[in-house]
């Protein structure tokens, strides 16, 4: 079947500001977005610009806004999307080219919240593996999911508005350390979350959680950490 | 022009094996790590199943065992001094990631749980044993994302996005490397003393693979481009279980966790080939007999062309807990719902067993009479150490790429200290810049899309499964007329800002040598041993055959092939029966 696309191209080399372009591609309905934009650059035009790498919503390399949503493009089917499907980059960080944005703010966001096992200093190193019950690793399960995407943080409107909040992600992968029962850097990161640009930004829109391309429920994430920084359970 | 950096070490490659030598050499020189993706989009997020050690959380096991299965599996290719060296160490390597804060699954008692895999028994060969430990069907990727969080609070170096071209040789030794930065298009010189290639595997020659698409060989491309040879390259992994026309690869955890293959009739097949150990059989041999099965009509679905994994028999919940992942693939890009029907699957290229080869402290060698290669260093997939020898056993991958990338990490860093960077000359990046200079000028008609698609479908139809000397003396003319229609090709976009097309136009490169190399080194090697199977020789030749290949490019284009023997040690090869 024929595909049309509608795509936000933008080359920082010739072009002053983005516009949209058409295509046309012959696809099948079981296609991925991402068959048919390497098709698009690999027959039509080859200055397409995407990063992508797994093709299976595992990397966590294409998130695009599609049809007005975010997604990761190698999770979305053609059968799926009304046409002409629409792609732009995603939004809140700045374009680089095409599809490809500066992914540094994002990552500067999730590096700030201490996104590593912190240990007490006076524990043992234990001489086998620490001890976690079934129960404390479900917990914190979910948001061992994330895949740096991005879906979720530039879905949020708080994020593209203001430029120095953490945003889902770094958020979802605080939760993650904060209620491992093995970690002891709850204080800290909660400190750092308690702060001007930390989680009380969130005024849950739940446009992250529908964004998520691994499920994770982002919002309940954000809110337990919330809590935790209320409250100082964990 | 090109931007100078001056480092101690430089690791080039942010997938586990990377980053975990990023974490030695790290804490003991100045060190750097150069990837072509930013760290976590590696392919190591992608493993699923789990990663074997013997720690005897579960059911009574021992490391001898697990080298055993280790020798066996690898159809007594592998090198019994390596092997023993991986499954040791393996049980501190999953303990270092545990106490790094990888989140294992656990047992009711609070340790690390695991779980069965193929080719993995208790007591050489008794029955299958519970050795994988593993975080759902996530286990790679919680691998890639703890190291990646030590990395960042350790504070390592990364040039993310920066595509490594060319390796620096100044008299038989490595000096450094030279990368493009893909945002911006400049050169760069990274200057060091010791350089270590961790940069995965190339299983994008084929049409169905379980790989990235970025899983092109760039690292060992780059070193059989320097006359220097590669490993064992004929043993390519095809793994049993790809969905149907994607590749997408089911774990064989679904396998482990109760998972059975049928054919169209509904038939477990596995029975007739493996009574022992049935559907959990090296993959090598399940891969085989799923070939067999369609080859001889017995194959599911309209075009009889694929068998079905069975779950359906398997309680939801458990599933659900432990399979997560991929039983979303199969709903997602299949549409299939693997709670109540059967998922279409066939072979899918996986894994390459061959690579640069080393030593166990991951020094490149550069012959096949051991000698080294001052300075450079391989690990992971990339690498040929040889642990796997004929076909490597799930869940050994996870685990070489941690021992052997620590291992180098280590010894990178004390090489670095104790010597001093080679000189290299101002022009040291000239050869790569009038190399992507004449890729850029002019214009031609061919896609390298086609070019890709064509070596693609060849390798598969006729270097795959099952091979001949036929099929193989066919793909090669093939990648020969494809070599030459490929050095005709011109990149059309000819701006300096993340020219992705100037990228895939390289790695094409890098994978039509990929193939040659296979394809030369597979035509040669006249028996069946694990992934390499010859219809026209079906059996293992143990007097002739048990060396490693060494393929190497002659300056005048041509490939020349020497041998290393295997290194034997407590096992003495018999016939493989599961
Ligand atoms: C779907 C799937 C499931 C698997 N499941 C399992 C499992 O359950 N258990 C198991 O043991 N094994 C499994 N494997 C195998 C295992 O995951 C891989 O062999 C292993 O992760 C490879 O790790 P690596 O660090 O060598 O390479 P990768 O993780 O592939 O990393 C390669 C790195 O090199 C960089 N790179 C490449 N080329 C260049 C260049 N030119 N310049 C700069 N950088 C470059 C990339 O950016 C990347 O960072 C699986 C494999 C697949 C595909
Ligand atoms: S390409 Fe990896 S997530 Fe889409």
């Amino acid at each position: 079947m024929d595909v049309k696309l509608k795509l936000l191209r933008f080359n920082p080399e010739t072009d002053t500001e983005a516009h949209f372009e058409e295509y046309t591609v012959e696809a099948e309905p079981m296609d991925r977005l991402l068959d048919v934009l390497h098709k698009v650059k690999w027959y039509q035009d080859g200055t397409l610009a995407m990063r992508r790498s797994c093709a299976h919503a595992i990397c966590g390399s294409d998130a695009m806004v599609i049809n007005g949503e975010n997604a990761l493009a190698c999770k979305v089917l053609v059968k799926d999307l009304a046409q002409p499907i629409t792609v732009e980059p995603i939004r809140g960080l700045p374009v680089i080219k095409d599809f490809v944005v500066d992914m540094e703010p994002f990552f500067a966001g999730y590096k700030a919240v201490k996104p590593w096992l912190i240990t007490d200093p006076h524990e043992h190193e234990p001489a086998r593996e620490r001890i976690q019950s079934p129960e404390e690793r479900a917990v914190f399960d979910d948001t061992t999911k994330c895949i740096l995407c991005a879906a979720c943080t530039t879905s949020c409107p708080i994020f593209w508005s203001d430029e120095g909040y953490v945003g889902p992600a770094a958020i979802v992968n605080a939760h993650r350390f904060i209620f491992d029962s093995r970690d002891s850097g709850a204080r800290e990161r909660l400190e750092i979350l308690s702060q001007a640009d930390g989680a009380f930004k969130c005024r849950t829109a739940f446009n992250c959680t529908a964004a998520c391309p691994r499920g994770i429920k982002v919002t309940k994430a954000i809110q337990e950490v919330k809590r935790a920084a209320l409250f100082g359970t964990v | 022009m090109a931007i100078y950096h001056r480092y101690d070490a430089v690791i080039v490659g942010a997938g586990g094996a990377g980053l975990r030598a990023a974490l030695e050499a790290g804490q003991r020189c100045k060190t750097a790590v150069v990837s072509k993706l930013y760290p976590t989009r590696s392919h190591t997020g992608a493993a699923q199943g789990g990663m074997c050690a013997a720690l005897a959380n579960v059911e009574e096991d021992s490391w001898e065992w697990h080298a055993f299965d280790t020798v066996k599996g690898g159809d007594f290719l592998p090198d019994q001094d390596a092997v023993d060296v991986m499954c040791k160490e393996a049980i501190e390597a999953v303990l270092d990631l545990e106490r790094m804060g990888l989140p294992f699954n656990r047992t009711p008692e609070g340790r690390i749980d695991q779980r069965r895999f193929g080719g993995h028994t208790r007591n050489h060969g008794e029955a299958p044993v519970k050795r994988a430990c593993y975080a759902a069907d996530r286990t790679g990727h919680m691998i890639l994302q703890t190291l990646y969080q030590q990395c960042n609070k350790q504070g390592v170096e990364f040039y993310d996005e920066f595509f490594v071209l060319d390796l620096l040789m100044i008299d038989g030794a490595c000096a450094g490397i030279v990368a493009i930065e893909i945002a911006s298009g400049e050169l760069h010189v990274f200057h060091a003393k010791s350089t270590l290639f961790a940069t995965g595997g190339f299983g994008k020659m084929f049409k169905i693979t379980s790989n990235a698409h970025t899983l092109t060989g760039d690292g060992p491309g780059v070193v059989y481009r320097k006359g220097l040879p590669l490993e064992d390259m004929e043993f390519f992994q095809f793994h049993p279980t790809g969905l149907y026309g994607l590749g997408i690869l089911l774990s064989e955890a679904a396998r482990g966790e109760g998972g059975i293959l049928r054919n169209a009739d509904g038939e477990r097949f596995m029975e007739r080939y493996a009574p022992t150990i049935k559907d959990l059989a090296p993959r090598d041999m399940v891969s085989r007999a799923e070939h067999q099965e369609i080859k001889e009509g017995r194959g599911a679905g309209p075009k009889k062309d694929y068998i079905l994994l069975d779950l359906t028999h398997l309680d939801p919940e458990v599933i659900e807990a432990k399979l997560p992942d991929i039983t979303e693939f199969a709903r997602t890009y299949l549409n299939v719902e693997p709670f109540t029907e059967g998922v279409p699957i066939v072979p899918t290229a996986h894994y390459a067993m061959g690579g640069i080869p080393t030593n166990v402290s991951a020094e490149v060698l550069r012959n096949a009479q051991n000698d080294v290669i001052p300075g450079f260093y391989a690990a992971g997939e990339c690498a040929c150490v040889s642990v796997h020898g004929a076909n490597r056993l799930g869940t050994n991958s996870l685990l070489d790429i941690v021992v052997f990338g620590k291992r180098g990490g280590i010894h990178m860093a004390e090489y670095a200290n104790s010597t001093k960077h080679l000189e290299i000359s101002e022009d040291a990046h000239k050869p790569t810049e009038e190399w992507i200079a004449s890729l850029m000028e002019g214009e031609s008609d061919v896609r390298i899309a086609d070019v890709r698609s064509s070596l693609q479908e060849e390798m598969m139809d006729n270097a795959s499964v099952v091979r001949t000397d036929e099929s193989l003396n066919s793909v090669l003319a093939s990648i020969e007329q494809l070599n030459k229609t490929y050095s005709q090709a011109k990149v059309r976009d000819k701006g300096k800002v993340f020219n992705t097309e100037l990228i895939e136009h390289i790695e094409l490169g890098f994978l039509l040598d990929m193939a040659e190399a296979l394809v030369v080194s597979a035509k040669a090697r006249t028996e069946s041993r694990g992934g390499h199977y010859r219809d026209d020789y079906q059996s293992r030749d143990d007097t002739q055959w048990m060396k490693h290949s060494f393929i190497t490019k002659t300056p005048d284009g041509g490939t020349e092939l020497t041998y290393k023997p295997v290194t034997l040690g407590r096992y003495e090869p018999v016939e493989r029966k599961y």
